[in-house]
């Protein structure tokens, strides 16, 4: 089922908390809403559910106005942050929920819904744990039981807010490559809410990165790694150095010094955006940045390095090999080998 | 003219059903409430006073000026201020203890104290009835050394502090044991005797809560009917307490006296219930750990 | 040194005396114990005790629960207050609920006045005990049910209406079931009161033996008649049938903890 997010803002009591928003996403695609907390994912998340209401713009799913249909109506899967499961019901019936509530004449029978939540419980490799409460299993059983409870009812979009928010890290791993598998067998419409990048690029066959209430790009994650089309992105995704230029006829300039780096922006002050660890180092200070080695630590298999440079304020930093001779108060040349140019704002 | 059908959108309705029902319905369920506690709570409380002044405020505090009343109304503070702090020493210590220590026999002993809450306030009188009377083993003895405790002042006070034992020791139990024992052990580390650091470190932690305590412990003593109107022998002027009295009075048809006790008493809790309104709005954060009953 | 002076006080106030009316009843042997509780007047009035606390107890739980979800869903003008009310029957004294309840449903009471008219008479029947009871018991039922609610996630009835589930089926289905042990204890505690309750009764009931006459006004009679063995054995089979519910209000609380991870 294709979504489409056609103009959507949000206000909650004057407060905006989306402003604008449109989003294709495609029949069978993993989407990941990647934002930092107060960016309006899981906002955007709950009105594809129906779960809020926008204050402008509408939500498609395929051709027909969403909008127009209440969250019971719409249909879809949504696995919350945490889980909740309902405690009362074992973890067979928490599945077979969705199916029991439908009208008499589209609700299955009761072995039909006993086989069905069995098989999903199987699927999701909770055989044997049926009779259980939800208070009897670990957190990861808990999402497990969560994510079969949404697909039984067939969803037409999976929805899932943080799913893995709850869990310690080594059954966030799991979980993760699980979730892509249980994804790839059937292929259901997915998108989830993270504001771990890892995640996002890991599951992801696009992300879409939001800031305070607007989507600042939408990619695979090769795209949005690797070309961020905005200082937020560069800093948000990855690790990410930038030095305040100056551009004059086309060419970035430090300090006065040309940086052999072109650029179609206007002249005036600018940002230049690379990557620490993506950086060629230089014998000759000529066409590259040069700084003073101030500070200089080892992380993992490299060695990351302040500089301070002449005409910039803050200190730089980038990734060296681990067995660089350089130490504190060494001189080192370097010059990115990609980079996005931004103006100052 | 032909009327227009008129559909109502309400933009929120969608997402608003999810958790929260309709319009209509939150009416009729307020309305159910509001009318039922109208009916069975409110409508009581203002027909006391009503009842009070039916033949007009002379009338009504002349009720006070009858030697009797005055006695009775003696009688219930004197039983109140003798019960009621003799309940918090034993409230604020067996919280103490239960609360700070561990020892074999705790759930126990937090049931025990839970005890009065479950018995019959005639049973709680009848107790002493037997334990006391002409016909236990211990009658004959103080009738000798001329101790009289039952239908007399000390039978009232015992009965009293057996109904309104638990208050201040259930509402203290939950809020130090969720204190801990780190200030105590801060405190004592730091040279204060037990003493001084009951009374510097654990009082201040506990006093809304122990206040709270005191105010249900005080409403109930002085309201105490059941345990008391077994013991006190009804001897007018003497072992009356004011609901004993309100008894007495509506029993001898004399209504407008009986409500006018009686409205003292329903103003007693109206305080009651504003102080501790009071408090749970004002100290709710340091009375959390206190559950209803 | 504390520990001592709790058990001293407990033992002299509580256990003493309470060791006093066992005993006491033991020394009636098995036969007297039973003729007086076999007598047919202890009987009616066991009955009429449990008969109407059970009534009073089921119309509180259903008015109960109203109430607490009113109190904890709803934002309407002088909510506070109203929630401070429903603590009122903890406060008022028994006596004074018992003559105001009279007063309103005697014949000539604002109430009563009007349920004459259809022929119902409230006062000194087993309905006015029953109405007296429901005012002392409310309050355990709201208390005990109002925390649990307001424990619940906005999630859970989120995630049922993703479901499919309306409304009605999310109440039904999902958070009345969930509410159970709350509600359950709720029920208990308000029984367990309204089995012993005797001060906002008497008035109300009229006391006629074997119509109206609850089974604390019958101790309270067979002490006036000096009958010490009745008044003990009446109060020993109320003590037990207390102590029965004290304890299935554990194992409510105990199963729901086991079971479900949460308490009541």
């Amino acid at each position: 089922m294709d979504v489409r997010v056609s103009g959507v803002r949000k206000e909650f009591d004057r407060f905006p908390a989306l402003h604008d928003v449109s989003l294709d996403i495609n029949s069978g695609e993993l989407i990941a809403l990647l934002g930092p907390s107060g960016s309006g994912k899981t906002t955007l998340l709950r009105l594809i559910a129906g779960l809020e209401t926008p204050t402008e713009g509408k939500v498609f799913f395929g051709d027909e106005d969403a909008s127009l249909k209440s969250v019971q109506e719409r249909n879809v899967g949504f696995v919350f942050q945490h889980y909740a499961l309902f405690r009362h019901m074992t973890v067979i019936d928490n599945v077979g929920f969705g199916l029991k509530v439908r009208p008499g004449s589209s609700r299955p029978s009761k072995d039909e819904i006993r086989r069905r939540s069995s098989e999903l419980l199987d699927f999701v490799q909770l055989s044997g744990l049926e009779k259980r409460y939800p208070a009897q299993l670990s957190g990861g059983q808990r999402q497990r039981v969560a994510l079969a409870r949404a697909m039984a009812i067939e969803p037409r979009v999976l929805l899932l807010d943080e799913p893995f928010g709850a869990l310690d890290a080594k059954v966030r791993k799991e979980l993760r490559r699980w979730l892509r598998e249980i994804h790839d067998k059937t292929k259901h419409t997915t998108v989830f809410v993270t504001h771990d990048q890892d995640e996002a690029l890991e599951l992801a066959d696009r992300v879409v990165v939001m800031s305070q209430g607007r989507i600042e790009q939408i990619g695979t994650p090769d795209e949005v790694y690797d070309r961020p089309n905005s200082p937020f992105v560069y800093s948000f995704i990855g690790e990410s150095s930038s030095i305040g230029v100056q551009i004059k006829n086309g060419e970035l300039r430090l300090d006065g010094q040309a940086l052999s780096i072109s650029s179609d922006r206007p002249d005036g002050e600018a940002l230049l955006y690379f990557r620490p660890h993506d950086v060629d180092l230089i014998e000759d200070s000529n066409g590259g940045i040069a700084g003073t080695v101030v500070a200089s630590r080892r992380v993992g298999a490299t060695r990351r390095i302040e500089l301070r440079i002449a005409g910039v304020t803050d200190h730089v930093e980038i990734e060296i090999p681990a067995d660089h001779p350089a130490t504190e108060t060494s001189r080192i040349a370097f010059r990115p080998k990609h980079w996005r140019v931004f103006p100052k704002s | 003219m032909a009327l227009e059908p008129v559909q109502v959108i309400d933009p929120t309705a969608t997402a608003r059903h999810a958790t929260t029902e309709r319009r209509t319905a939150r009416f009729l369920l307020t309305g159910i409430a509001l009318v039922f506690l109208a009916l069975f709570l409110v409508l009581p409380l203002v027909s006391v006073f009503v009842e009070a002044f039916r033949k007009g405020p002379a009338e009504y505090f002349a009720a006070f000026s009858e030697p009797d009343a005055q006695a009775a109304i003696r009688l219930t503070l004197l039983v109140a201020s003798i019960a009621v702090p003799l309940n918090v020493v034993f409230g604020v210590v067996a919280a103490w203890a239960i609360a700070k220590f561990e020892f074999k026999g705790k759930a126990f002993l937090t049931t025990l104290i839970d005890l009065p809450f479950s018995v019959s306030p005639v049973i709680s009188g009848l107790v002493y009835v037997l334990l006391f009377s002409s016909q236990s083993a211990l009658g004959p003895w103080l009738k000798s050394h001329g101790i009289e405790i039952l239908f007399a002042v000390p039978g009232i006070v015992l009965a009293t502090m057996f109904v309104t034992f638990p208050f201040v020791a259930r509402e203290l139990i939950p809020l130090m044991q969720e204190q801990g024992t780190t200030d105590e052990e801060a405190a004592l580390s730091l040279g204060a005797n037990g003493w001084q650091t009951f009374w510097h470190v654990t009082l201040p932690n506990i006093k809304w809560g122990l206040l709270y305590g005191v105010l249900l412990c005080n409403a109930r003593a002085m309201g105490e009917f059941g345990a008391v109107s077994v013991v006190s022998g009804h001897i007018r002027g003497l072992t009356n307490t004011m609901p004993l009295h309100v008894e007495i009075l509506y029993n001898e048809y004399n209504f407008v006296a009986a409500f006018a006790v009686a409205s003292l008493l329903a103003l007693l809790a109206l305080v009651t219930l504003v102080l501790k309104t009071l408090l749970e709005l004002r100290y709710g954060a340091e009375l959390r750990a206190v559950g209803g009953h | 040194m504390t520990l001592g002076f709790t058990l001293a006080y407990l033992a002299l106030i509580v256990l003493i005396p309470l060791t006093g009316l066992v005993l006491r009843s033991a020394s009636l042997g098995f036969p007297g114990f039973w003729h007086v509780a076999t007598d047919p007047r202890t009987v009616n009035a066991l009955r009429i005790s449990f008969g109407t606390s059970l009534i009073a107890a089921v119309i509180n739980v259903i008015f109960g629960v109203i109430v607490a979800w009113v109190l904890v869903r709803y934002r309407f003008p002088g909510r506070r207050i109203v929630d401070a009310i429903v603590d009122l029957p903890f406060a008022l004294p028994t006596a004074v609920a018992g003559i105001a309840l009279t007063a309103l449903y005697s014949r000539n009471g604002w109430i009563g006045r009007w349920l004459d008219l259809i022929g119902i008479k409230v006062a000194f029947t087993p309905i006015g005990i029953t109405i007296a009871l429901i005012f002392i018991g409310l309050p355990f039922v709201v208390r005990t049910v109002q925390p649990v609610m307001e424990e619940i996630r906005k999630e859970v009835e989120e995630a049922a209406a993703t479901l499919g589930a309306n409304r009605f089926q999310t109440i039904t289905r999902v958070l009345l079931p969930g509410l159970q042990p709350a509600i359950l204890t709720g029920f208990a505690l308000a029984f367990a009161r309204a089995v012993g309750e005797y001060g906002s009764v008497i008035f109300i009931a009229g006391n006629l033996p074997y119509v109206s006459e609850i089974a604390p006004l019958l101790i309270v009679i067979r002490l006036e008649e000096f009958d010490y063995a009745g008044a003990t054995a009446i109060a020993t089979i109320m003590l037990l049938i207390s102590f029965f519910m004290l304890f299935v209000i554990n194992l409510i609380q105990a199963w729901s903890r086991r079971r479900y991870g949460y308490g009541a």
